[in-house]
């Protein structure tokens, strides 16, 4: 009976996103909302290949467990157990994502037993030398920006976002692509002050898990630095019960075994 | 409630709602439907808004593309259960000037390390090991206590979760805590500085204990306690590898006055315990430490035989660490209660000392980072240390302060790394320089080059006495 009145709910709530054209705002909220906070929790095998501009390729291979606080769309934590390449093998990275404030993160080396407390840094650079920055990882707040509805096309809301504060972004204006009936962005583009796109994020490969459209195979292009990154994502699952004690000291030390595996 | 937020769930994400609950992917049936349906519509003009859309990726009804399995080629597997990794590395160095007591170079050697992790139900065994070819010492026989030889043991240890609340480690195994940047005053595990100064990876500061960790957590406080059995010294600077300034010769020394020590080492007698008590408040972390044991490198004489001693020692400490100013700030102070020299009149015996540190992390620019400390020393009984120091001997001051400061600069995609990291003390008026240069040449190749130099106005000054030992090294490494 109670599934029943979920499905009804579902199909009320799916008839009314149809129907009624949604507003920017939503379209934004319900964007970040697929891309960043699907389920209250997830984790995933991350396999990041970096192509250099000279075609050299360096691989990370790392597992991602992530778990939502309470309350809407908000703060996050995230634990980041790299297995490879062999020199940061075990390496554990682990952020508290804060919407209010600069993030709080951590990383513990094995080989010293060391748990560094990490400086805030630039949220626009690169993320494991890669070109995704750690925003594009972690999710940029709606709110860094001004946001208008240019364009629908058949599959594509078009949306342009200009930061409101142009000092604290290295691009002029970004421009999405969001599918509309997922609410995925299936594509960035990032452009100078020339209007130049010279940055360009691609979903290359979506996958329904437990339910939620689930970007399994993305990509970052980079002109300025040259080359791009790939991930492909594997094994993701939602809503296991990650447990919230794991983002702690404790799990930096001695690592998850099971939720990683 | 949870009914409540399901439906806003719901709501706030109904595309999601409706794939989950109406039959999952599109039918192949569909998916030309849609396929059709593109070839009918009109491509858009590029320049109506600077391009054509992006065409929808596989899974959003756009056409698969036959992607590499990444699990394929992940090079990473396990194999039965055995997570193994390591590296094969080669590092020499020389002294830049020469020292009439050490060897001119400074280190040159050949170095293995294998690690085996394996889970069991109980618990996850890990091993360590290092072969190394080390043509610089002139013994290669093996000493697990202070690594010389061609095996140093880093871990050989095994990590249990025997209930939800506790997590015990038994065995070999690098133990750190404490907030400063190479200074440490509540971590008194311990430290190789001999492979710190000759310029070993970092990793060697951290010399491994034989112990057993038991770690205890609660919402209220977590406590980690530590019980080595037998005492653990530093890999201290005895002479064999490093000259130092030796007080009774007044003057620099190395091989020809390898100093002998006595060290306390009957099982379970002479044992350490070190504790600490944390939790978080907020985004600080709090933290009380005590320990009980030795002084973990020379700090006292046997006056009857002449061997260095490790008289007995116990530290109270705190610290905590926080954001602040948009970087990590820390704070950390210890007591070090010299046991065997309450009052401080023993000139046999090291004084009491107060060690206070603060620093202070952030980025200055994108890719650089800055580490800035300061850090103090002070004698306990200054005046019972004044009166009962033989003449002759060089007298310390009551407050030795140090200021460090890392810069950390990443470039071309972090493949290179140029950091800098200097120690100087303006009451000794001397320092310790640290420079280095790493470049990954790809994923598994690593160069570095670096150096470490001394200098000072004194000869007798801790960084100073080192001065001989001023070294340029360069090391090539391979990881697997």
């Amino acid at each position: 009976m109670k599934k029943f009145i979920l499905s009804l709910i579902a199909v009320a709530a799916v008839a009314v996103s149809a129907h009624a054209a949604p507003t920017v705002d939503e379209i934004v909220a319900k964007a970040t909302h697929a891309a960043y906070y699907q389920g209250n929790d997830g984790k995933a095998k991350v396999t990041m290949t970096i192509t250099d501009k000279q075609g050299r390729t360096r691989e990370r291979a790392f597992t991602i467990l992530r778990r939502d606080n309470s309350g809407p769309d908000g703060p996050q934590k995230f634990y980041v157990y790299f297995r490879g390449p062999a020199d940061v093998a075990k390496t554990v990275f682990m952020v508290w994502k804060n919407t209010e404030s600069d993030d709080d993160r951590w990383m513990y080396l094995p080989a010293l037993d060391l748990v560094k407390r990490i400086a805030a840094s630039d949220e626009r650079t690169s993320f494991v030398g890669s070109h995704f920055f750690y925003e594009d990882v972690s999710g940029r707040g709606p709110a860094e920006d001004t946001h208008v509805l240019e364009e629908e096309t058949e599959h594509y809301y078009v949306l342009k976002s200009t930061p409101k504060n142009s000092g604290a972004a290295e691009f002029d204006h970004y421009k999405s692509f969001i599918h509309k009936s997922s609410f995925l962005p299936v594509q960035i583009q990032y452009f100078d002050k020339n209007g130049e796109n010279y940055r360009t994020y691609d979903a290359l490969k979506v996958d329904m898990i437990d339910g939620f459209a689930t970007v399994t195979a993305a990509r970052m292009t980079d002109t300025r630095i040259g080359g791009n990154t790939e991930m492909h994502y594997t094994g993701v699952t939602y809503d296991k019960g990650i447990k919230e004690a794991i983002f702690s000291e404790r799990y930096l030390r001695n690592p998850p075994r099971k939720e990683l595996r | 409630m949870r009914n409540f937020s399901l439906f806003l769930l719901l709501l706030f994400a109904s595309s999601e709602a409706a794939t989950a609950l109406a039959p999952p992917p599109l039918p192949d049936g569909l998916q030309e439907q849609e396929k059709e349906k593109k070839k009918e519509a009109p491509a858009l003009p590029a320049g109506l808004f600077g391009a054509a859309p992006p065409s929808l990726p596989p899974g959003l009804g756009g056409t698969e593309k036959k992607d590499k399995d990444p699990a394929d080629t992940n090079g990473w597997a396990n194999n039965f259960g055995i997570n193994f990794t390591g590296f094969s590395e080669m590092r020499a160095g020389l002294r830049l000037q020469s020292d009439p007591y050490e060897k001119a170079a400074s280190i040159g050697e050949a170095r293995l390390q294998l690690s085996f992790e394996k889970e069991f139900t109980l618990g996850t065994a890990t091993i360590t090991a290092d072969a190394l070819f080390d043509p610089v010492l002139n013994s290669h026989h093996i000493n697990l206590e202070t690594g010389n030889g061609w095996l140093d043991l880093r871990e050989a240890s095994f990590l249990m979760r025997p209930a939800s609340f506790v997590d015990v480690k038994i065995g070999r195994q690098i133990l750190t805590w404490g907030t400063g940047d190479l200074l440490f005053i509540n971590d008194l595990f311990p430290k190789d500085w001999n492979a710190f100064f000759i310029g070993r990876d970092t990793e060697y500061l951290k010399a491994p204990s034989d112990a057993v960790k038991l770690a205890l957590f609660s919402d209220a406080a977590n406590l980690d306690v530590i019980y080595t059995p037998r005492f653990d010294t530093d890999r201290f600077i005895d002479g064999q590898r490093l000259s130092y300034f030796n007080p009774a010769l007044g003057g620099l020394a190395g091989q020809n006055a390898v100093i002998n020590s006595a060290r306390p080492d009957t099982w379970f007698v002479d044992d350490e315990w070190a504790l600490r008590l944390y939790r978080g408040i907020g985004t600080a972390e709090i933290a009380l430490y005590f320990y009980d044991g030795f002084w973990k490198s020379p700090a006292g004489q046997n006056p009857v035989s002449g061997l260095a001693t490790f008289p007995r020692l116990r530290t109270y400490g705190a610290s905590i660490r926080r954001p602040l100013f948009g970087g990590i700030a820390h704070l950390e102070a210890g007591f070090y209660d010299s046991l065997d020299d309450p009052s401080g009149d023993n000139p046999f015996v090291a004084n009491s000392e107060f060690r206070l540190l603060a620093g202070f992390e952030r980025e200055l620019a994108p890719e650089l980072t800055g580490t800035f400390q300061y850090y103090q020393e002070r004698l306990a009984h200054y005046d019972a240390y004044l009166a009962s120091l033989p003449s002759g001997l060089p007298v310390r001051d009551k407050t030795r302060h140090v200021l460090t400061t890392r810069l950390t600069k990443l470039a071309m995609n972090q493949t290179l790394t140029w950091s800098l990291f200097v120690y100087y003390s303006p009451s000794d008026k001397d320092g310790y320089v640290r420079p280095k240069i790493s470049y990954k040449l790809t994923d598994a190749w690593q160069a570095d080059i670096g150096a470490n130099l001394f200098f000072g106005a004194e000869p007798d000054t801790f960084f100073r006495q080192f001065e001989n030992n001023t070294n340029l090294f360069t090391s090539l490494r391979y990881s697997f």
